[in-house]
């Protein structure tokens, strides 16, 4: 399973990495590979505030839909507009173009867990 | 208790007193007594034949619009009714697998679903339409939902032309109200429409989440359709059409023309008898830029493992069995049968076929707006000058409920009474015309008209 260790986790599948001022958000390759073929991806609007763990949009596969949420407090200044047209970047490139959104604010250590305790975590779910 | 046999009076009583209830008529106590019957006054112990003779005879003192000339409308019409209808809607095949739990094995169910969201985009001039929905007042409070998803729930106002039937209106205060929604009501002008300028002032900017009208609106007026998209669009909100009389689509061009963001309604004109209210078939048309946020199913057409084309369930994803409480609508079934109906009327009727009928509601009832104004009796229209489809407000030196009833009892269905169910507009009678109007029928209500004066 590919977990980069320079990334952030939260308990919700979501990954967080810190470029600059802003935090890069995206969904876990566990995440996309339990969802399947992406089909659709439903953004927030930049300028949405969002509380870490609040509900930012949605993933749409050929099976499945579900949330994703901020895995750090904070306002979205970008989102990845690629995705309108190629959803699918998220299930072949879910650390790289496949991000979905940016949000200026910090990583809090405390609610988000290292790749190893991540790992951990996916590990037990699935055992 | 047997499965299949009949519950006897001990096991009545135990069911009874399990709920906490003395009798089978607590049951039915939410009932108003007003509109409750409460015996049929039959004698006990009569065989079938004098049973049934005496129901036809209870029966014969209904004022059925079918043996008395008839001009009733309010959201109902009365059109042609071609018999292959029932003939079609009677097949095993679909009558008995009316709604599609296993969808892809009923590929005819599936491909006349596609025709009914083929012809409903034609008739609306939208992009992609749904499976179905129950009514037009259930499809107008699924566009008025949509619309608050669609601009993400941010905008709380819905801004509503009173000209919207009114049963329409109260389905949607029945929904909105829970769901944390404002409901402003936009009262007609002097012409019967509404303002354009008045509804961009109750929208609001980037406060309401759509403007909704009716056209041809209750009082069978047609609105100004390209101010009212305009004005939703100035004010950051979605523009929503309901149609009540569906038949105008074979005249008039639907909302999709002029830049709406949803049409929907009713389409009970296609082929659906006016029994006693229901069933009713509610449509919902929409950009395919919103289709996700589409309430109902929707059906696609693709190609199955041997490359021949087959229709399938398409974006199920948004349907209640695999978003739970996050559907787009908790109406997850479709009106199947009444769908099929509108399929097998409108490809009866045909393209040409729809537009001589709108045609010959319009004339007919242009004749009837015409004899109206030259009988120069006590009772005209209300809105002389005001465009209309097939029905008009004469209002008069009275009540429209007590001109109903007098013209009742000359045995002509005269119209419906325009404050039934209120409404700030003047007290008359709302005429309908459909195509199946005779001259007879329009002599008989001029005639009745010139006797109550």
């Amino acid at each position: 399973m590919n977990l980069p260790s320079d990334l952030m986790y939260a308990r919700t599948h979501e990954w967080a990495r810190v470029e600059g001022d802003v935090v890069v958000v995206g969904i876990t390759h566990y995440a996309q590979d339990q969802l399947g073929e992406v089909v659709y991806v439903e953004l927030p609007e930049v300028g949405t505030g969002a509380d870490a763990s609040e509900e930012l949009g949605t993933l749409e596969s050929v099976k499945a839909v579900s949330e994703f949420n901020a895995p750090v407090a904070g306002e979205v200044v970008e989102v990845n507009e690629r995705l309108e047209d190629e959803p699918n970047l998220v299930n072949e490139d879910p650390y790289g173009d496949g991000w979905l959104v940016k949000i200026s604010g910090s990583v809090d250590d405390e609610n988000l867990l290292d790749a190893a305790g991540y790992r951990a975590m996916i590990e037990e779910e699935s055992a | 208790m047997h499965p299949w046999i009949g519950a006897g009076d001990d096991d009545r009583r135990r069911i009874l007193s399990e709920i906490g209830l003395g009798s089978t008529d607590d049951l039915f106590s939410a009932i108003p007594p007003a509109v409750c019957v409460d015996r049929v006054p039959l004698a006990n112990g009569l065989d079938e034949q004098a049973v049934r003779l005496e129901l036809v005879a209870m029966a014969l003192a209904n004022l059925s619009p079918d043996c008395r000339p008839s001009f009733l409308g309010a959201g109902v019409y009365r059109h042609v009714q071609p018999s292959v209808i029932d003939a079609v809607l009677s097949r095993a095949e679909f009558f008995t697998s009316y709604t599609p739990y296993q969808p892809e094995i009923a590929q005819g169910t599936l491909q006349a679903i596609y025709e009914f969201q083929t012809l409903i985009c034609q008739l609306t001039g939208m992009e992609v339409a749904n499976a179905s929905l129950y009514d037009g007042a259930t499809a107008l409070i699924e566009a008025v939902l949509f619309a608050h998803r669609v601009r993400r729930g941010k905008a709380q106002r819905v801004v509503l032309a009173e000209t919207v039937h009114p049963m329409y209106r109260r389905v949607v205060r029945t929904y909105a109200d829970p769901a944390g929604l404002e409901v402003l009501m936009v009262p007609a002008g002097g012409d019967g429409r509404v303002d354009p300028t008045t509804l961009r002032a109750a929208a609001g900017d980037e406060s309401a989440c759509c403007i909704a009208v009716q056209s041809p609106n209750f009082l069978g007026i047609v609105e100004d359709l390209p101010a009212v998209a305009n004005v939703a669009h100035a004010a950051g909100a979605l523009a929503v059409q309901v149609v009540a009389e569906a038949a105008s689509f074979g005249l008039l061009a639907g909302g999709g023309a002029f830049g709406f963001d949803v049409v929907c309604g009713e389409a009970q004109s296609f082929g659906i008898p006016s029994g006693f209210g229901g069933p009713h078939l509610g449509f919902f048309a929409c950009r395919n830029k919103d289709v996700r946020q589409m309430p109902g199913r929707l059906v696609g057409e693709t190609v199955d493992s041997r490359g021949d084309r087959a229709y399938c369930l398409t974006l199920s994803t948004r349907e209640q069995h695999i978003r739970r409480a996050k559907a787009t609508s908790n109406i997850c079934t479709n009106q199947g049968l009444m769908a099929l109906a509108a399929t097998v009327w409108l490809e009866t009727v045909g393209g040409h076929g729809l537009r001589d009928l709108a045609a010959a509601c319009l004339a007919r009832s242009e004749d009837l707006k015409r004899r109206i104004e030259a009988a120069a009796g006590p009772w005209r229209l209300a809105f002389p000058t005001s465009p209309t489809f097939n029905e008009l407000l004469i209002t008069g030196p009275g009540e429209g409920a007590e001109l109903a009833r007098r013209l009742a009892d000359l045995g002509v269905l005269a119209g419906v009474p325009s404050r039934t169910w209120g409404g700030s507009w003047p007290d008359g009678l709302l005429v309908a015309v459909t195509e199946r109007t005779t001259t007879s029928e329009v002599e008989a209500l001029m005639d009745g008209l010139g006797r109550v004066s």
